[in-house]
């Protein structure tokens, strides 16, 4: 009987090991048609934006509303702080709301607050530097934060320029891992 | 001890009938974390890969719909001259994983299935668009499941970087494609943030 005991723990072994227990998931990313006529683009409103920029080394930079042409809302944080950042946005742009009516609808699909941060608009802009790694885990905040409008679009050569000249200057924050999910 | 033994079998018989196999990936990739909780569908879905190296591997998930898989490279075949053998172009059906480009397609498919995981695959070039393998892969993919609802599923490795992503998305959209489903690994969601608080109150998800 010893014997059969031992070969059944040992297969019980086997397949603990080569058990795959979390199963992946899917993650949905609908993108917008391209499009270069204006009547066709989406306008957001200037209080409402947010733009996060990302650079490489898991470095992350953002501005709100418009990147005044001195660069002093450019501000530098880290994966771990941006959460911060969305919240606050989202309570600022919540704070100046006013009902309208095409609030009952969203209210409808999303519940009493579902209307409250209707004008915000995260912009995501990855450099060629950041990682698929760093745009999925923005997106997720995305997600996290329910931050339902946002755009994942280029980054333009002067908010490039500035993520680039800020790195080399040592700024940026210095993570070398994102510390992602430490919440969890 | 007869009890315990008993217990034993008992967790042995759990283990064998809960373990699913995984199946053989030409490359290793680690998927970023997500709070997405949507299960990914077996069939129906077109599966395209990329290593952090940016090799991109595609693949034809539809293990009960083998006349379409067919029709892909029969089609590819005619339209890129490929002088595929009508053996090889059976044994497209049952290939797994493909990254190579169109040049190194029949190289491919005239090794046996099982010796393919042996062969160093370059990836399906994607760098430009004029040379963008990737979008003749998805469009003829299309067309041969024409009427059949197919997901986009997308798996990337962590350290491939924001361009890489952007071009494999770029030839979706070129074939007027824009809903994927990127494929991630999961996670809960951050105590207190908006979306825990809603997942724990039950109430409306947002999409």
């Amino acid at each position: 009987m010893t014997p059969m005991v031992d070969l059944g723990f040992l297969l019980i072994t086997f397949f603990i090991f080569t058990a795959t227990m979390s199963s992946p998931t899917a993650m949905k990313l609908n993108m917008p048609k391209d499009t270069d006529k204006p009547d066709e683009q989406n306008k957001a409103k200037e209080s409402g934006a947010l733009t996060i920029l990302l650079g490489g080394n898991n470095q992350i930079f953002y501005y709100e509303g418009q990147l005044k042409e001195d660069g002093s809302n450019f501000t530098s944080t880290s994966y771990t702080q941006i959460r911060e950042v969305i919240m606050n946005k989202k309570k600022a742009v919540s704070a100046i709301h006013q009902h309208d009516e095409l609030c009952p609808e969203l209210q409808q699909k999303y519940g009493p607050d579902g209307c409250l941060d209707r004008d915000m608009v995260v912009v995501i802009k990855p450099n060629e530097e950041a990682s698929y790694q760093n745009v999925v885990n923005i997106v997720d905040e995305m997600t996290i934060a329910e931050a339902r409008r946002f755009a994942l679009i280029d980054i333009t050569p002067q908010e490039n320029e500035l993520v680039l000249a800020t790195q080399k200057a040592g700024g940026g924050n210095k993570i070398t891992a994102p510390l992602w999910k430490s919440f969890s | 001890m007869t009890p315990f033994v008993d217990v034993a079998f008992l967790i042995l018989a759990f283990f064998i009938m809960a373990t699913k196999f995984k199946p053989p990936e030409p490359v290793d990739i680690k998927t970023p974390k997500s709070v997405s909780t949507e299960q990914l569908p077996e069939n129906d879905a077109m599966l395209v890969e990329m290593d952090k190296d940016g090799k991109v591997f595609f693949t034809m998930l539809a293990d009960n719909k083998r006349e379409q898989k067919r029709a892909i490279a029969e089609n590819l075949n005619t339209t890129r001259n490929l002088g595929l053998t009508k053996a090889e172009i059976d044994n497209f059906v049952a290939t797994g994983p493909i990254g190579v480009p169109f040049s190194g397609l029949k190289q491919l498919l005239a090794t046996p299935v099982k010796e393919q995981g042996n062969l160093n695959q370059p990836g399906i070039p994607i760098s430009d668009s004029l040379t963008n393998e990737l979008y003749y892969w998805v469009r003829d993919a299309v067309s041969a499941f024409a009427g059949t609802r197919l997901n986009y599923l997308i798996k990337i490795d962590n350290g491939a970087k924001y361009p890489q992503f952007k071009r494999v998305l770029e030839s979706f959209k070129r074939n007027e494609i824009f809903k994927f489903k990127l494929i991630t690994s999961p996670t809960n969601a951050p105590i207190d943030s908006p979306l825990d608080r809603r997942r724990k109150t039950g109430g409306k998800v947002a999409e």
